[in-house]
């Protein structure tokens, strides 16, 4: 049972409940931008170099700047010792959180120049993709990258036949249903739409809706994270 | 009346019939910020001054690079940017230059400092570099100090006020790139004094107090010296 008869999950949440998010911006020094973000049990480090030069050189575009992302978990982010090679998993992530950053950034502004974002995971407890794209915009806000919108991101999924928000580690892998959302919630456009299991249509509409709402919480926090470097939480965020 | 704001990407900065300047993006009437840093809202256009970010080079922008590399027809230089600056034989020896005739590396070797301004740079082409100016050239002596090239207009301040203010104080001369890379020389004394006001300003670039606070940190040594 992952949720118990007053509706409490496993970790003590309410179904649309997020977990407790910190972020901090500007914390690697030799870094152009970087961020770190704890949600939850998760604890991800974001570096972002660039715009620089591309090495090797024949990999640079004419007409905009070359994204490249990594997302690595550490050999001791998970309860038995990772391999620290990269995985087919983590290949697939490294493609989908570039794609999910991709439409926020101009890229056009910057030609034939190389951005790259690396997402470290350093303890990991489910969601840690959402969790990365998160960090990871922020970061590259703070490389000063131009860019249209910050992209905040959150799962949602199905658990014991219920809809809930911000799936956790245990929750993922028993879990009916899960759905990892990014969002640019200025500009209201989805960036990042992944989905796994069987969910009705009725269900379905609940937990896009869940998202919607709960990303705007998460670029709350991004903003105050932005501020608290850039103007030192001098002005109050709306 | 200019009316500033703090802002992030992707803020509304503001709605309405205005020009979208440096930094902005306008869907409809709505204008939105590109950067983290100050919008300024006025005379019919709005912008944001970044307060994060690398440097990109502009045509007419004064630059402190270092010779990284000599070819037979120009040198390379590090311009502290995604691009590499190029200084043509050309543009230094004149029109009859031939490989032949001269040595680079007699001129300028690899290492040396050069004042040098972006002659030409587009998206499809490295800046291009010219030396040719009232005060442009190498620079002989000084300690190289690098901050972020966004903080380079506070670090000059109105008219060139903050940069005056430093040098007298510091009685130190000091060289400054709009690439973020600065000289200064004179006086050991005096080039950590600078450096430190430097510190300063680049810490607090956004604060609308900075004249007020280098002003403190500069009478706090004048109490100091009296001291001793």
């Amino acid at each position: 049972m992952l949720i118990d008869e007053k509706g409490i999950r496993s970790d003590g949440r309410k179904w649309n409940e997020l977990r407790p998010i910190k972020m901090e911006v500007g914390v690697l020094k030799n870094a152009d931008g970087s961020c770190y973000i704890e949600f939850g049990k998760n604890k991800i480090m974001v570096a972002v170099y660039g715009p620089k030069e591309v090495h090797p050189r024949h990999m640079a575009l004419s007409d905009r700047s070359l994204l490249r992302c990594r997302y690595h978990m550490s050999p001791f982010s998970t309860t038995t010792r990772k391999n620290p090679a990269p995985s087919r998993r983590e290949i697939e992530i490294s493609k989908v959180l570039r794609e999910a950053l991709e439409p926020s950034l101009i890229l056009e502004d910057y030609p034939r120049t190389a951005i790259d974002v690396f997402v470290e995971i350093l303890q990991s407890d489910g969601g840690s993709r959402c969790a990365g794209i998160t960090a990871a915009s922020v970061a590259l806000a703070d490389a000063g990258i131009n860019m249209r919108d910050l992209v905040s991101a959150v799962a949602v999924g199905k658990v014991d036949g219920k809809i809930v928000l911000d799936l956790n580690d245990v929750e993922d892998k028993e879990g009916e249903a899960d759905m990892p959302v990014a969002i640019m919630p200025n500009l209201n456009r989805v960036t990042l739409f992944q989905f796994e299991g069987i969910l009705t249509r009725e269900e379905f509409e609940k937990a896009y809706e869940l998202a919607l709402k709960s990303v705007k919480k998460i670029y709350k926090i991004q903003r105050e994270a932005l501020y608290e470097k850039y103007f030192e939480g001098e002005v109050k965020v709306e | 009346m200019v009316k500033r704001k703090y802002v992030v990407p992707g803020d509304l900065i503001v709605e309405g019939d205005l020009r979208a300047s440096t930094n902005t993006f306008k869907i409809g009437n709505r204008i939105y910020s590109l950067r983290v840093g100050l919008a300024e809202i006025g005379n019919g256009s709005v912008r944001v001054i970044p307060l994060s970010g690398t440097y990109i080079p502009r045509v007419g922008d004064v630059v402190i690079g270092e010779v990284i590399d000599i070819s037979a027809f120009a040198w390379q230089l590090d311009i502290n940017s995604c691009f590499y600056g190029y200084l043509t034989a050309q543009s230094v020896f004149g029109r009859g230059y031939s490989p032949s005739k001269y040595n680079l590396s007699n001129k300028f070797k690899i290492g040396d400092l050069l004042l040098a301004k972006i002659q030409s740079f587009d998206r499809t082409r490295d800046p291009m570099l010219s030396i040719s100016g009232p005060g442009l050239g190498p620079i002989e002596r000084g300690v190289v100090i690098k901050v972020n090239a966004m903080k380079v207009p506070r670090l000059i301040g109105k008219k060139g006020s903050m940069i005056r203010l430093i040098e007298s104080a510091t009685k130190c001369k000091v060289i400054l790139g709009q690439n973020g890379v600065i000289v200064v020389s004179g006086e050991p004394d005096g080039v950590s004094k600078a450096i430190e006001i430097i510190r300063l300003v680049e810490s607090k670039a956004h604060l609308a107090e900075l004249n007020r606070m280098v002003k403190e940190l500069i009478d706090s040594w004048g109490v100091r010296d009296a001291d001793r």
